[in-house]
């Protein structure tokens, strides 16, 4: 058992994990993100692991299970270390040739390397391919070097380094003042900024304070909090023991869905090393500091995502939310001060605290700071997991990351940040990935899923979906929300089935109106987001389905029926 | 079996009213539902009132009252999914077991559910009949697919 009990014993331990460290030992990451593992990497995992003992190459090659390495449509995904070599689209029969060649003859097996889809140019090594050498992986770049599960190889990599530097050198005042010059915005959705939100909490009266991770993450579309989790645990878990010393929480809870076994598996052993450490529980390296987590689930429900539901969720209870002017950083669980910030978020502060507020401040735009990660999915060639810097445009992430369109279609809309975000059309798609840009086109970031929507999709249909999905999320606490849901789905379903009349859209803003400004919670007050953002720019797709009873994108069944395309 | 890992689980957490929710998470992942008798014993174990095991046994979603198939079919209606055509792959599911979302089918086989995103997008559409995904799903595909399940 090694407990850590000063920043020299962290140091020594640092030294003795890089020492024993062979730079040429292979390694096989295998990426085991929620995408590979659907497109089978599971049994690739397996068919290594048989094919290394066969080989008699046991004890001689490291074969890990890493997070997600952001590639996704090219997965299952394998990387081989120390050189590097990056294959796609690995199948179980691959496997054995794979070994006999790449691991034993030092060989390079052509088929499954990168080929750009323009010119075939070919690129062996991951940092080569375009889609990662272009990007700033600050926070996700470790993810498929390091083995999740091993906290050794988090520190090796200077990993609670910036926890050493807060405790030690650093008052709690002190780390709070880093984060607010930092501008660190809350990546959750809000873009609030984390520094005040901290502060507010630290100087609530009341002495016995929370911090928490948001890892809900129940935005359709959205899974870069599970890939970041997942892949690099310790790297939250540094965040939030440092943002726990600056506020002067003594608990911390993690709240993660119940769904994700591999994520749930690395963190309990992430918290299980951690404390093995001392870094997690009384006297964390010996500074004298308290702090210890615990680990609460949604099991299943969108709601539980907003601040104060996720905290009745953690008291036990059903997550209904609260009225906003109860402010949860004063009275959030059991009515405690609670500091509530997502697993992005967390993850930034051990990179703020380690390189200082002013290297934080270089990267992105004048009052967005710092990296986003930003998932693909939709009508895109690559669904990917990318990490940029803010300011970077979204006509860069569309095509340069995200390959573009497939089926040579063409990019009708953007949808950002799931059923209570918005759209805008292909013709803004030069504006930059920006909190406040974005707002102000009506579309809030959100967690930073980008959802593509290409001239087949229909958005009455879509707009009919997002409300669709969020009626069966409501909570039903407040009528606003209950009835005004209901009551914008049946005139959108209507109107998918042409049977939209007169009056419909101007009712359709009404009761966005109404639900917006009377609605108790976050999630109430944003249902009807995505509907005003798309009557905001396809308005003339909206009356096409109640005057012409067309749909523009030929997708509506029963409009396409009656066209008799 | 079955019972003694509920029991295992009761025992773990006995008079810890807060981690109600849990308790009921991973009985729930033992037993594949949640039957009443057993409902009553979380209340007594933990020390709540039957009433909110009940509340928290409908709220949430994961958490089933009545007894799955055996498998449980899950079909992904996230937006990506969506997109690229969840629904007509849905659509085709319902009318070759003849259930809606939330049933199980009369020999008891699949339980058929709509799930939320799940984060792997790239997948879309897909089906996942336990812990087995079929990514990138036609509804031409899916009778074939789901031969294999007896």
């Amino acid at each position: 058992m090694t407990r850590i009990n000063s920043v020299a014993e962290l140091e020594e331990l640092r030294t003795g994990i890089l020492s024993k460290k062979d730079p040429n030992r292979i390694r096989i990451s295998i990426c085991a993100g929620l995408s590979c593992l659907g497109l089978g990497n599971g049994l690739i995992i397996g068919t290594f692991e048989e094919e290394i003992k066969k080989q008699s190459l046991e004890g001689k090659v490291d074969v890990i299970t890493t997070g997600c390495h952001g590639f996704c449509e090219q997965g299952p995904i394998v990387v081989i270390y120390p050189e590097e070599i990056c294959y796609l689209k690995v199948t179980p029969e691959d496997v054995p040739e794979i070994v006999s060649q790449t691991i034993v003859e030092k060989k390079v097996v052509d088929r499954l390397v990168y080929a750009d889809p323009n010119t075939g140019e070919k690129a062996v090594h991951m940092m080569e391919i375009p889609f990662y050498k272009n990007q700033m992986r600050n926070l996700i770049g470790n993810s498929p070097k390091i083995n999740p599960k091993s906290i050794d190889e988090y520190i090796a990599m200077g990993g609670y380094s910036a926890l050493a530097k807060a405790l030690y050198e650093m008052t709690p005042e002190q780390v709070l003042g880093e984060v607010k010059t930092a501008n660190l915005r809350g990546r959750g959705g809000g873009g609030f900024p984390a520094g005040s939100k901290w502060e507010t909490t630290r100087n609530a009266p009341n002495p016995k304070k929370y911090v928490i991770v948001n890892a809900h993450e129940g935005e359709p579309g959205a899974f870069m909090d599970r890939a970041l989790f997942q892949g690099n645990p310790h790297s939250v878990l540094e965040g939030l023991i440092i943002g726990a010393y600056a506020i002067g929480a003594h608990t911390g809870f993690i709240y993660t869905r119940h769904d994700t076994h591999r994520l749930r598996e690395n963190l309990d052993i992430a918290l299980e090393k951690a404390r093995e450490y001392g870094l997690l529980g009384e006297n964390i390296m010996g500074s004298g500091f308290d702090f210890d987590v615990e680990v609460h689930f949604d099991v299943g429900i969108f709601v539980s995502g907003e601040s104060s539901a996720l905290m009745r969720s953690i008291e036990g209870n059903a997550p209904e939310p609260r009225p906003k002017y109860i402010r949860t950083s004063v009275n959030g669980i059991w009515d405690r001060p609670s500091n509530l910030n997502n697993v992005e978020t967390w993850a930034n502060v051990p990179h703020i605290i380690g390189n200082g507020s002013e290297w934080y401040n270089n990267i992105g735009t004048e009052k967005s700071k710092g990296t986003k990660l930003v998932s693909l999915s939709g009508k895109v060639v690559n669904s990917a997991v990318v990490e940029v810097p803010m300011g970077t445009t979204l006509r860069e992430i569309i095509y340069e990351f995200g390959g573009g369109i497939p089926n040579g279609k063409k990019l009708k809309a953007i949808h950002f940040g799931g059923p209570m975000g918005g759209t805008i059309p292909e013709s803004l798609i030069d504006n930059p990935l920006d909190f406040d840009a974005l707002s102000k086109l009506g579309a809030s970031m959100g967690a930073g899923d980008m959802l593509m929507m290409d001239e087949d999709t229909c958005i009455v249909d879509m707009a009919r979906f997002f409300i669709d999905f969020l009626s069966g999320e409501s909570c039903g606490k407040c009528t606003p929300c209950r009835e005004g849901i209901r009551q914008m789905l049946n005139i959108l379903t209507n109107i998918t089935q042409g049977k939209g009349k007169e009056g419909d859209i101007e009712l359709l803003e009404e009761l966005s109106e109404v639900t917006g400004e009377a609605a108790l919670c976050s999630l109430g007050r944003s249902v009807q987001k995505p509907l005003v953002s798309m009557l905001r720019y396809f308005r003339d797709e909206f009356e096409a389905h109640v005057n012409e009873k067309r749909c523009p994108a030929h997708s509506c069944k029963e409009l396409i029926a009656s066209e008799g395309v | 079996m079955e019972n003694d890992a509920i029991e295992r689980i009761l025992n773990k957490y006995e008079g810890q009213d807060r981690q109600l929710i849990r308790v009921m998470m991973e009985i729930q992942e033992e037993n594949r539902w949640l039957p009443r008798d057993v409902m009553k014993k979380i209340s007594e174990k933990l020390d709540v009132p039957f009433s909110r095991v009940l509340r928290i046994a409908t709220f949430y979603k994961t958490f089933s009252m009545t007894p799955k198939g055996r498998y449980e079919l899950n079909i992904c209606t996230g937006t990506g999914c969506h997109v690229r055509g969840a629904q007509q792959v849905l659509e085709t599911v319902q009318d070759m077991l003849g259930i809606k979302p939330g049933e199980t089918d009369a020999d008891q086989k699949f339980t058929l559910e709509v799930v939320n995103c799940q984060g792997c997008c790239t997948c879309g559409p897909m089906i996942k009949v336990d812990d087995s995904t079929h990514s990138r799903i036609s509804p031409a595909e899916v009778a074939d697919a789901l031969k294999k399940y007896d």
